[in-house]
């Protein structure tokens, strides 16, 4: 299995294993009343890799990150981190295995400041909250939320919010990040700082990363393979240039909107 | 542990919490009798507002149903009392544990089965009702006629048996009131604190980020019930009598959560500031209207609905933050969760 | 006991459980669109029978004949209400709107406490004593009318939402508030005429209710506490959910009444809440949100 993702170009190669993740998706599925959302979808990530899931609005792309991320249980199929099953999980279980995700409709914390926000990630996997303090300080910080640390996260504006739905997984500490259409909304020079962000991370720190996007710039900055589902199924697979020459791609999706 | 308690509250407040204290300390030697019966019944609701505000100020479940605790605390370390001579300071305990398996089990049932909002404080009220009619049926407490304690002897006071006079209780009361104060500032600035209002926000965010939602929240109605049962307790020694029609019923509930609700759901302060409010201004109408002469029942009530509306109406956040602001006695730019 | 008693508390409980249902589907339909749960719905059935008693002591007009005006007194406070009041709440938090309507409930309870004081009160009609015989069934007449009368308004209630282009503009808000706008309908409008015609079934329950039972202010936080029960068991929003569900109080009402002892009987109405919170959440009768 591992011979169909071709990796010799990967930087991960350099990351530190003991905190990549991998993620292996076997042929699930999903209904809601009678409606196919997703259906028999295989995909994998492997450890320290980054991978982008695409697909047009409806194609089920979030409804498979909600059960990666133990929202739901598949109706079928498996979810594996390391090996180990974790389809029907419950969100905090699969988080504590080390998954971090964000939401594509931000919810952040409003009530509370922007770094309390964050400590209430980073809590996880903190003895105190002193020591939890601390790690969600330097986190705001890498995210450059720094400045607006004690402002209420009411008072964000979608950008940052968005900044701040990452920094809340980051805290988390996952080996695995799930992000949900962080760059939505971004500018491109804001858009390229996260890329940059996340490259660090997965490439100081060996996060393994699965992405949902639809900024085409992000996607194909970021990830070494990108899968695409269409009407819940995986119409294609490969590295970025790949798929974007797929003419099964092409029509269903990227023709129309995008050009690369 | 105390620096850690005092770290990043602001120096203000600080003075202004001690001079509070001390003019809380020095009132029963001022005060008439009269006086003394108000300033019990505002550190009375001061308490329970603190108690209920763990479940809905940071942990964000509404629960109407509070006068369970209240009854079941009172009633346990009562009948205890009266009938095998235990201290109420030994009932307590099982007060404080009954009141816990009741909360336990509503919120086991609640939590599972995805009752939550407003349909969580309709199942408090449920509960509630329930209990009153069945103590109205339960004859070891003598059923709807009535449990009394035997009438206390005010020239002594013995503080073990809670036997004493309204100025022993004041005081019961008072410590009580500043240990719940210290004990809710504590947890907020624990993992529990910052849970239960990730919680409050956003349960699904929450979960994502590793919170046990259902352990955290048992955990807020537990300690609430555990708490509120302290005050029954007081309350039953108090009193000296205890009718389920009074102590479960509903208008118990809605008043206990009129104070945290006017002084500001969430935040240390209000609970405080609403039973002070609310308290004195509905002492100084009733006496007022003995002035007058007029007595009509309900028309406290109706001031308490009229205080309610208008609140909910136009300061949704309560009367204390917009007053700590005011005042300049805010952590930070902290929100709700504040000082 | 034999089994005609058994018998005869169920047939009684059901006509009275109707009733209830009559209740119970105003506090559906208001939840059903306007999404805010009306914890005045007791007191505003207590305000009912209170007016059912003072027009019937002024008019001396069979209470069946008043049905009408009372509901239509209902009705004008329901829009009242919620034009004035819910309206500028739609957009807040759930427990703030909720406590809006504590804070009106403490207010009508008391408010009708001061005005007609804390006592039982009761009306008399010609038809008090009499009752019908169906085989081994003893019905009470009054029982008979009131739940004939709750179910013609039940189902002009019903015809009103499936047949009228004001039921379907309604039902439309209901299923699609942002929808609705869109296509120019008034929404706040039709929000305050849904809570009137919430609470003229809650008039015309209160004025048949008064033919069975008598009234006092503070039976009003348990009336809303039955509602609730009620619409809980039948399934949320569902409107023959809650006919349903009050059919299913009203007997278990009933019959535990005459198994343990009559000042006990509501508890077995919280007992069945409870099963049915356990078993089936979303209702008898109702569709499970995803």
């Amino acid at each position: 299995m591992h011979g169909a993702w071709a990796w010799s170009a990967a930087p991960a190669a350099a990351a530190d294993t003991e905190m990549s993740a991998r993620l292996d998706v076997a042929a699930i599925s999903k209904s809601f009343r009678g409606l196919r959302a997703v259906q028999g979808a295989s995909f994998e990530v492997p450890a320290g890799g980054i991978v982008g899931l695409i697909g047009p609005n409806g194609a089920g792309k979030t409804t498979c990150f909600n059960m990666i991320a133990g929202v739901f249980a598949p109706d079928a199929g498996e979810v594996r981190l390391d090996g180990r099953r974790i389809d029907g999980w419950r969100p905090d279980q699969v988080c504590a295995a080390g998954v971090g995700r964000t939401f594509q409709i931000v919810k952040p914390f409003v009530g509370l400041t922007v770094l309390d926000n964050v400590i209430v990630g980073a809590l996880l996997r903190s003895n105190d909250v002193p020591s939890a303090k601390k790690l969600a300080e330097g986190i705001v910080e890498k995210l450059g939320l720094g400045p607006k640390r004690d402002l209420p996260a009411s008072a964000l504006t979608l950008p940052d919010r968005k900044r701040l739905e990452v920094a809340r997984a980051l805290a988390t500490q996952p080996r695995l990040l799930l992000l949900d259409e962080v760059m939505a909304g971004l500018r491109p020079t804001e858009c390229d700082q996260m890329v940059a962000v996340f490259r660090e991370l997965n490439r100081a720190e060996g996060i393994t990363i699965l992405l949902i996007e639809h900024v085409m710039r992000a996607v194909m900055a970021l990830a070494q393979r990108i899968v695409v589902l269409h009407h819940g199924e995986v119409i294609s697979r490969g590295t970025p240039e790949e798929v974007v020459r797929d003419p099964a791609v092409l029509e269903s999706y990227l023709g129309e909107e995008t050009e690369v | 542990m105390i620096a850690r308690l005092l770290e990043g509250v602001p120096r203000r407040g600080l003075v202004a919490l001690g001079a509070l204290l001390l003019l809380l300390l020095a009132f029963p030697a001022f005060a008439s009798g009269y006086l003394l019966s108000v300033g019990f019944l505002i550190l009375y609701f001061a308490f329970v507002g603190q108690a209920w505000n763990i479940m809905m100020g940071f942990a964000g479940q509404l629960s109407l149903g509070h006068s369970l605790y209240v009854g079941l605390g009172a009633y346990a370390a009562a009948a205890l009392y009266v009938h095998f001579g235990i201290s109420p300071w030994i009932g307590l305990g099982a007060s404080v544990g009954i009141a816990m398996l009741a909360g336990a089990v509503l919120g086991f049932l609640a939590f599972r089965f995805g009752v939550a909002g407003v349909y969580f404080a309709i199942l408090t009220i449920a509960f509630a009702e329930f209990a009153r009619i069945g103590f109205d049926h339960f004859s070891w407490v003598q059923g709807s006629s009535g449990f009394f304690l035997p009438v206390a002897n005010y020239a002594t006071n013995d503080l073990w048996n809670l036997r004493g006079s309204p100025r022993m209780f004041y005081y019961l009361m008072l410590a009580m009131s500043v240990a719940a104060f210290v004990a809710c500032h504590a947890l907020l600035r624990s993992r529990m604190g910052y849970y239960w209002q990730a919680i409050r926000e956003s349960p699904e965010a929450a979960q994502a980020l590793g919170v046990n939602v259902f352990r955290y929240k048992m955990a807020a109605v537990v300690i609430s019930a555990a708490m509120t049962s302290l005050a029954g307790v007081v309350f039953a020694f108090y009193y000296n009598n205890l009718f389920p029609e009074q102590i479960f019923h509903i208008s118990r509930s809605i008043e206990l959560i009129l104070g945290p609700i006017i002084g500001g759901i969430g935040t240390l302060v209000g609970p405080l500031v609403g039973a002070l409010l609310l308290t004195g201004l509905a002492e100084g109408m009733r006496e007022v209207m003995l002035q007058l002469g007029v007595e009509v029942p309900g028309v406290k009530q109706v001031f308490y609905g009229i205080c309610l509306l208008l609140v909910v109406m136009f300061l949704p956040h309560g009367v204390w933050p917009p007053l700590a602001r005011r005042l300049g006695l805010e952590r930070g730019a902290g929100g709700r969760g504040g000082h | 006991m034999p089994v005609e008693i058994y018998l005869n508390v169920a047939a009684s409980g059901l006509l009275t459980g109707l009733v209830y249902g009559l209740m119970a589907l105003g506090l559906s339909v208001i939840f059903g669109v306007v999404r805010v749960v009306n914890f005045a719905h007791g007191e505003m059935m207590t305000l009912a029978m209170f007016l059912t008693l003072v027009l019937f002591n002024a008019l001396k007009l069979d209470p069946l004949v008043l049905l009408v005006p009372v509901a239509a007194v209902m009705f004008a406070l329901g829009y009242l209400m919620q034009a004035g009041l819910i309206n500028p709440f739609i957009n807040r938090p759930e427990h703030s709107q909720f406590m809006l309507l504590v804070a009106i409930a403490l207010i009508l309870v008391n408010v009708q406490l001061i005005v007609f004081g804390p006592d039982a009160q009761g009306i008399r009609t010609r038809y008090s004593f009499d009752s019908f015989k169906l085989g081994p069934l003893v019905i009470d007449a009054s029982k008979v009318y009131a739940a004939g009368a709750a179910l013609v308004v039940a189902a002009a209630l019903f015809a009103f939402f499936r047949f009228t282009l004001l039921g379907k503009a309604i039902r439309a808000c209901a299923d699609n508030y942002d929808g609705a706008r869109v296509v120019g309908l008034n929404v706040k409008r039709l929000y305050a005429l849904t809570f009137g015609i919430g609470s003229a079934c809650v008039g015309a329950a209160g004025a048949m209710l008064m033919v069975v039972s008598d009234v006092t202010p503070a039976i009003g936080p348990a009336y809303t506490l039955l509602a609730f029960v009620i619409v809980i068991t039948g399934g949320l929003g569902s409107m023959p959910g809650a006919l349903l569900g009050g059919l299913l109080i009203g007997v278990t009402e009933a019959l535990g009444g005459v198994l343990f002892t009559p000042s006990a009987k509501s508890m077995f109405a919280f007992a069945l809440l409870v099963l049915v919170l356990l078993f089936r959440p979303q209702g008898i009768l109702g569709r499970r949100e995803t």
